[in-house]
């Protein structure tokens, strides 16, 4: 499919019967089982799965960084040379100098407290034996090669200076500053927003024919492996349940598990050949549910630190019935449209109307009106629900504040609303450790409709969620919205869940709406040059169709 | 354990997913947050002998000399089941020493036996078992008080401070700066002069209306973090009023903070009530507690010891228990804290691993499928997959 080096017929690493075990309470039990692969010089091996199929772990495995529960059987070879089970001096020798690590996120990868041209002088110092100026000479050359802007500037600077992308191209060029013959990228563009994302899979692209190392990429994002991977080993439950070249998985899935999985992602610009619009745009002739007029949301100031303008001139109408997608990248403002639009944050001026009620002045009676008609599905479950009050009764909370139900009436309502998001009534009683992640989800929408509110707002629901359980959790939204018939505000960075739910999008950028119109004009026929910018950044689901784009990129640039 | 995967004959291929899923129901196990804490903390050892000695001491001091207390006119009394009590002055025997015998007869000793005074008698004739039994008293009913009066306080200005912040955080901050520049031993000399008279209880409020600072200190850092989960918006959200959402969501995330810092004031409670009373600061006579015991005796320390003994080891006693327990529930509410499993654990569960995986490979060459077997089965099993005579399978490991 892609480059294939000359020279490369060398196997760079032979993993056979590969298990890992971990130790909980007196028993191990398996986290990965019998997995067998090689990958060669300049091949990049994907390996797919959702959150718990031990694809983290196992790989962890080939760096011995398990905790001191788990156990390793099997083999691993690098080069020829066992590594499975070697002793720690080994094993340091081993780390940093052949294979390498680029982890999920750059800001807790990078320690705060050393300037990034430090850190990697101090591991180009331990593996080789270098004078301090060398040392820094080959790191602003590494820099370079990462094409880090202005190199010799970033080497003194300390990560939280950087932007996301910058920190990630500063971690990939420490971990390839001892040209390791094997890098394995843990979730490297998970964190990043798609247009960066976009520039990290380039370089990664780059840096595979440059260095001809071997890379092992961890991920769960098809679009990325589409993108990068030249095979791929999709796991689940701790086993490989399929193996091969990337363009006969995606083409000719075996497995039924890894059918499910690429079903489930959402594919962007799927429906257009579908019957042109299937989902008719409710009337907008209405009243609008929220309404933002001209509306300006500050930070204030606080110490030296000036005051921050969020968001400056929203005109935003979202209509009763309807879905609105709201996207941007992060630190567009795009969730401090969603929480003043709920009264957590003030607006600075113009008029926002939320649920028919006028709260531009914010003051309590307002709010209090307000709670009542609007509901608000967070970002992350984990955090959103109280973890020391069981789910029942984090349901129940609204119903009993607003004063609607008490007593045996409210048990009743909360085991209705648990049965309206699929979720068993037994559960009531259960706390939010004791869910997952999508169940911990379901139970954020029980709460946000428990009084059928008028307008919900979803402040990127799905972004901590495996795909095939967003794919579950999106299903579920709009048939509660095709019931209940609710305005929804979709807050999300994924074009592609957008557009499968959005009757029309709104683009964010810089706190600013760049353009607004139909689910087909913004994602088919875009018209600003940045909301074209974001669309061409997707990577699409599909290794031919990918490259294709890449290229129209590349020659558009 | 409970939850052994059981691995059925015509099910062999699909073991390692069952195992995955009781490891999964392992991790979330129905229980509550109070169980999960409650269990943790049973498995401190340390923990749980400090509870039992603190509460035999706690048992043995409040029924051996009876009850006796004054406050504002208030009087409590009720006599105990030691012959003697504090204030009574029996006949010297033998020189005051002690009586009490732990050295059986077999041994050379006198026989295990406790006599008319245990612990000795001081110069005047007072028996020292009734006198330290009244001192716990005391220092145990300081502990208290001056626990529950502080943790109140703390935890109402901590939270209170770090939910709102603004003006009010600047307010009580500052309040809370002063009361902290000013040593609680300086204020406790000056108060316990005018109030020690009135007893223990009097000399606990007041300590507990200056001991608070360190934990609203602890409150307001861990409310500041907490107030920016995401759950107290939810709260909001659904219309809880900021009462609600202080005592009904911030504060018992933070409850691992506040009961551990509670037992280390605890502790340190009873260290300043002895200090002050050592000083002369603290309970007057003719009541007495532990520290006034040692004060009081100080000139007969090298001909009768027992006078420091018995007062410094309850002290030292009830403190490291607290401290103990204190330890424990700090070890029970960290979530990250996970037991690292012994050498001998590990290799149980090897052995544990090892059994199964033959039982499986034994399943599978009977059923005939083998290949699939061979695959999903780790380590150890393949050389043994010759074997297929059924008696293999139950032998023993070493």
């Amino acid at each position: 499919m892609s480059t294939t080096t000359p020279t490369a017929v060398e196997t760079v690493l032979e993993v056979e019967n590969l298990g890992v075990d971990f130790w909980v309470d007196g028993e191990y039990y398996p986290a990965a089982v019998g997995l067998d692969y090689r990958v060669k010089r300049g091949e990049v091996l994907a390996i797919v799965g959702e959150s718990g199929s031990g694809k983290s772990s196992s790989s962890m495995a080939l760096l011995g960084l398990l905790p001191p529960t788990a156990r390793i059987t099997g083999s691993i070879k690098l080069l020829g040379r066992e590594i499975a089970n070697l002793d720690n001096r080994e094993l340091r020798k081993v780390r940093g100098n052949q294979i390498a690590v680029i982890f999920q996120e750059p800001m807790t990868a990078l320690n705060p407290v050393y300037t990034i041209g430090f850190q990697m002088v101090e591991t180009l110092r331990t593996h080789f034996d270098m004078t301090p100026k060398q040392a820094k000479e080959r790191a602003i050359e590494l820099l370079e090669k990462v094409e880090m802007p202005d190199p010799a500037t970033a080497f003194n600077k300390y990560p939280h200076q950087l932007s996301g992308g910058q920190r990630q191209r500063a971690m990939i060029a420490q971990s390839i500053s001892c040209d390791p013959v094997l890098l394995i990228a843990d979730e490297p563009t998970t964190a990043l927003d798609v247009t960066v994302q976009a520039e990290i899979l380039e370089l990664l692209r780059s840096l595979r024919t440059r260095l001809d190392s071997a890379i092992v990429l961890i991920t769960h994002d098809m679009g990325v492996v589409a993108d990068l991977a030249d095979s791929i080993m999709v796991m689940k439950n701790g086993e490989a349940v399929e193996q091969g070249a990337a363009l006969d998985i995606f083409q000719r899935p075996q497995h039924p598990y890894t059918q499910s999985l690429l079903a489930s992602v959402p594919h962007l610009g799927l429906e257009v050949s579908e019957a042109g619009d299937a989902r008719p745009a409710p009337s907008t002739a209405a009243t609008p549910v929220l309404s933002f007029q001209d509306v300006a949301i500050e930070y204030p100031k606080r110490g030296r630190v000036p005051a921050f303008r969020a968001a400056d001139e929203i005109n935003l109408d979202v209509y009763p019935g309807e879905i609105v997608g709201l996207v941007g990248e992060s630190g567009s403002g795009k969730t401090t449209l969603g929480r003043a639009a709920v009264g957590l944050l003030p607006i600075k001026s113009g008029t926002l109307i939320s649920a028919g009620i006028d709260i531009s002045a914010g003051t309590t009676k307002e709010l209090k009106a307000l709670r009542r008609k609007a509901g608000i599905v967070f970002q992350d479950p984990g955090s959103s629900l109280n973890p020391r009050m069981p789910i029942g009764e984090s349901i129940g909370e609204p119903l009993l504040l607003a004063g609607e139900a008490e007593g045996k009436e409210l048990d009743k309502r909360v085991q209705e609303l648990l049965t309206s998001v699929e979720l068993p009534t037994s559960y009531r009683n259960r706390y939010p450790h004791e869910l997952s992640g999508g169940q911990r989800q379901r139970v954020g929408i029980a709460r946000a409709l428990s009084l059928a509110p008028e307008l919900l707002i979803a402040d990127e629901p799905t972004s901590a969620l495996d795909v095939s359980v967003q794919a579950r959790f999106l299903d579920l939204l709009q048939e509660l919205q095709q019931k209940l018939q609710f305005a929804c505000l979709f807050i999300s960075h994924d074009l592609a869940v957008v557009d499968m739910l959005a009757h029309r999008i709104a683009v964010m950028h810089r706190g600013r709406l760049v353009e607004q119109g139909t689910r087909d004009e913004i994602l088919r026929s875009p018209k600003e040059a940045y909301t074209q910018r974001l669309i061409a950044a997707v990577p699409l689901p599909d290794p031919i169709a990918q490259r294709e784009r890449r290229e129209s990129r590349r020659a558009g640039l | 354990m409970t939850n052994n995967p059981t691995f059925e004959p015509d099910h062999t291929p699909g073991s390692v997913t069952d195992a995955e899923n009781n490891l999964e129901l392992k991790e979330v196990e129905g229980l509550s947050q109070g169980q999960i804490v409650r269990r943790r903390f049973f498995r401190h050892r340390g923990a749980l002998v400090s509870m039992v000695v603190l509460a035999f001491i706690i048992i043995t001091a409040f029924s051996s000399v009876g009850l006796s207390f004054s406050f504002f006119g208030i009087d409590v009394r009720t006599p105990g089941w030691w012959q003697w009590n504090w204030t009574q002055i029996p006949d010297p025997q033998n020189g005051g020493a002690p009586t009490l015998s732990l050295v059986p007869e077999f041994l050379g000793g006198e026989g295990i036996r406790f006599g008319d005074h245990p612990f000795g008698q001081d110069e005047v004739g007072r028996d020292i078992f009734a006198v330290v039994m009244r001192g716990t008293q005391q220092s145990i009913v300081i502990m208290v008080v001056v626990g529950v009066i502080a943790v109140s306080i703390g935890t109402v200005i901590g939270a209170v401070s770090g939910f709102f912040r603004g003006w009010r955080d600047s307010v009580l901050m500052r309040f809370t700066d002063i009361i902290i520049t000013i040593p609680v031993i300086v204020v406790g000399a000056v108060v316990g002069k005018a109030v020690g008279n009135q007893g223990a209880l009097a000399l606990a409020i007041v300590l507990g209306l200056f001991a608070w600072t360190g934990l609203a200190r602890l409150v307001r850092a861990e409310v500041l973090s907490l107030r920016e989960r995401e759950f107290v918006d939810a709260a909001r959200v659904a219309g809880a009023s900021n009462r609600r959402i202080i005592f009904k969501h911030v504060l018992p995330n933070a409850i691992g903070v506040i009961i551990v810092n509670a037992t280390l004031l605890m502790a340190a409670a009873i260290l300043l009530e002895t200090a002050l009373s050592f000083l002369g600061f603290g309970v007057q006579s003719p009541d007495t507690s532990l520290g006034k015991i040692i004060s009081d005796n100080q000139a007969a320390f090298a001909t009768r010891p027992w006078l420091f003994w018995w007062p410094g080891v309850f002290i030292i006693a009830i403190a490291l228990c607290i401290n103990f327990i204190g330890d424990g529930l700090r070890d029970a509410f960290d979530p990250r804290q996970k037991r690292l499993p012994s050498a001998r654990a590990l290799a149980r569960a090897t052995a544990n691993r090892n059994d199964l995986a033959r039982a499986e490979v034994l399943v599978g060459t009977r059923g005939g499928d083998t290949q699939v077997d061979g695959d999903v089965t780790p380590g150890g099993a393949p050389d043994r997959r010759e074997d297929d005579r059924p008696t293999h399978g139950s032998r023993g490991d070493a």
